[in-house]
């Protein structure tokens, strides 16, 4: 091994991404090869260059793979309980509404278990930023089948090949009313990170959803290689579709995968319609929640 | 309102709505936030969520909402989370009785989270007793971190008594006591000296991490037994070692009294006829009527059990509390259910009996 980068290695404080990182928890529960840690990296980049005051972001993930990344940031973190990062979430944003809250967690977590809230926040245009990392599998228990396995993909309760039909994320979001949705691949580094940048400082209910690879599970079970094989596969089928419509853009197995931003608008959130609602019928007599939470004296 | 809950977040159950539907009402008047969730999971979630802004938050419910809030309450156990759950017990299980009354609830608040953890549950018996025991429910959670239950019922949720709302200045109410420490000293589930930890809120640079997972003082998960054993033992012995000064119940007759009958909630009020009618066949009747049902009363029940012949414990459900009666006697004293299933109160001509029964 040469010196130089022995070196690198032993300064890994002063890595780009290491304000952003709780260090002292490195190294890391994933598996070589897995896709979150790069999304990790893409978050964090975002982070830094987005210009906003950390000091105000919390992160709020459930259960699982991707539900650990919440543990790994240098922010007010939350490991919540199994699908309901969302309403823990949402508890946050409206307890402090000053606060930039970000969801991250994996398929299993968001779109299975936490389905109901997914669907409520989107409708509700909450104020949040939902990363969603999609490795088609539950992975942390050992590759059960998931709410987004592809039909015929092979998990370890549909040894058979997986027969339910599964939701397309993109478009249930934008069904529900999210004012940004976007789908990368983990090997989409700059435009994940662009998106991640853009949506950190919009507002209402904006979802990211980011295939990534799981090797351990997912393409074992599969028989489809490695978790580089993966990427490669994504090199070679992901497909740039901007403004897609997302009834277009379901995910077949080992099909091309539609990536893009499909929508971006601005719509009032929970919390707009909430003020201008009550200022409306109120008048004088509304009295809104601060800023920096509510009823806080010593 | 008046112990400074400035968030709210339910889900309409039966009996316990109007609750919700007042806070609705009141909180745009007066900085606080009230949100319909899409079930009493997201409730509760959301609740846990919002107390780690620094806002007080409770929900409210009622039985199968109840069921439903056990997971985040665990997790308000395990992040020791301040908060207040109102349950408005109806009959059970399941759907069971919506509109009728019950108190079958009891073991549910103690045990309902799966794990070992601690809470404080009090039992309110008028409307009164709502208004003072939730403003108690609020400091207790804030001074010991734990979710307060305030285990009403369907009779005192619908009753209709006067309630005397002293002014603000005169309400004691425990404020979010936030950390002085610096972030850079600040580790959220350091114990110092007692066994309640000092609290940062999301939002002022603290950085902080906590979880449902096992955790070491700086929030860290930590999947050894050596972790396990001290995080779940503080947060169980915050509220045991401090059963003393938690422990509250209303005590009378109890010197020399041959029988004694323990009871909360709006069947301490039927009980009082019951009482009366085997006083006046010359029984000695005295009344441990409970306010705060968790921790349980356990050194109290100890002291009377050489003294007394029996414990009488009407409640409406099954035998529930009479069990934690029982097991505090240590065989000292009988602990003699008297069970109303629920959907109505006692005959208190019921509880004479078996308080006559129990003299013999």
């Amino acid at each position: 091994m040469n010196t130089e980068l022995q070196e690198r290695e032993v300064r890994a404080e002063e890595h780009p991404i290491a304000p952003f990182i709780r260090m002292d928890r490195m190294p890391h529960i994933w598996c070589p090869t897995c896709g979150i840690g790069t999304v990790v990296k893409c978050y964090a980049t975002a982070l830094g260059e987005a210009g906003v005051d950390l000091n105000k972001v919390s992160i709020v993930s459930g259960i699982g793979c991707t539900g650990r990344v919440a543990g790994y940031m240098k922010l007010d973190a939350f490991h919540s309980t199994h699908g309901r990062a969302i309403p823990f979430a949402t508890g946050l944003k409206l307890g402090r509404p000053e606060l930039n809250v970000t969801v991250f967690s994996g398929d299993g977590d968001l779109a299975g278990i936490g389905g109901n809230h997914f669907i409520h926040a989107a409708r509700r245009n909450m104020d949040l930023l939902v990363i969603l990392v999609n490795n088609f599998i539950y992975g942390m228990t050992g590759g059960q089948n998931a709410a987004t396995t592809p039909l015929t993909a092979r998990s370890s309760t549909m040894p058979f090949g997986n027969f339910e039909r599964p939701f397309s994320l993109p478009h249930l979001a934008a069904s529900c009313g999210a004012t940004y949705v976007a789908r990368w691949t983990s090997l989409h580094i700059r435009r994940m990170t662009k998106s991640f940048r853009e949506a950190l400082v919009r507002k209402g209910f904006r979802f990211i959803e980011i295939v990534a690879p799981c090797s351990t599970l997912y393409a074992r079970l599969n028989k489809l290689g490695s978790g580089l094989d993966l990427l490669r596969f994504y090199h070679d089928n992901a497909e740039i579709r901007h403004g897609a419509d997302t009834r277009d853009v379901g995910i077949g197995y080992q099909d091309k995968i539609v990536c893009g931003k499909f929508v971006d608008e601005e719509r009032p959130t929970f919390l707009d319609m909430m003020h201008e609602h009550y200022r409306k019928i109120l008048g004088d007599k509304y009295v809104p929640m601060l800023p920096e939470g509510g009823w806080l004296h010593e | 309102m008046a112990a400074g809950c400035r968030f709210v977040a339910g889900y309409p159950i039966t009996p316990s709505t109007e609750v919700v539907e007042r806070i609705s009402r009141r909180f745009p008047r007066m900085g606080g936030v009230f949100i319909q969730m899409e079930d009493e999971l997201a409730s509760m979630a959301a609740v846990v969520g919002a107390s780690w802004t620094g806002t007080k938050s409770m929900t409210v419910t009622s039985g199968p909402g109840f069921s439903l809030m056990m997971e985040n309450i665990g997790l308000a156990a395990m992040m020791e989370t301040p908060c207040v759950v109102v349950n408005v017990q109806r009959g059970g299980p399941s759907t069971g009785l919506p509109t009728m009354v019950g108190q079958a609830d009891m073991m549910q608040a103690r045990w309902g989270s799966h794990g070992d953890y601690s809470v404080i549950a009090l039992s309110p018996r008028s409307p009164q007793e709502a208004f003072d025991f939730t403003v108690d429910a609020f400091n207790l959670s804030e001074a010991y971190r734990v979710p307060v239950f305030v285990m009403m019922d369907e009779c005192v949720g619908h009753m209709t008594e006067k309630v005397i709302i002293p002014p603000a200045d005169r309400i004691d109410v425990v404020p979010r006591k936030l950390t002085a420490k610096t972030p850079e000293e600040f580790l959220p589930y350091k114990a110092n000296g007692g066994c309640v930890t000092e609290f940062a809120r999301a939002g002022d640079g603290y950085k902080f991490h906590t979880t449902g997972l096992t955790h070491d003082e700086r929030g860290y998960p930590d999947m050894s037994v050596e972790c396990q054993d001290v995080c779940v033992r503080r947060i169980v012995d915050k509220v045991r070692l401090n059963a003393d000064k938690i422990v509250r119940f209303d005590e009378k007759d109890t010197k020399g009294a041959d029988v004694v009958v323990v009871t909360y909630g709006i069947t301490s009020r039927v009980a009082r006829m019951g009482i009366e009618m085997a006083r006046k066949e010359g029984i000695k009747v005295g009344v441990l009527r409970l306010i705060v049902v968790w921790p349980f009363p356990e050194k109290r029940i100890r002291e009377l059990a050489p003294k007394v012949k029996a414990f009488v414990v009407p409640e409406i459900n099954y035998g529930q509390i009479v069990l934690e009666v029982e097991r505090c006697a240590a065989g000292k004293a009988a602990a003699i259910p008297v069970s109303h299933l629920g959907g109505g109160v006692h005959n208190p001509d019921d509880i004479c009996r078996a308080i006559v029964e129990a003299a013999k």
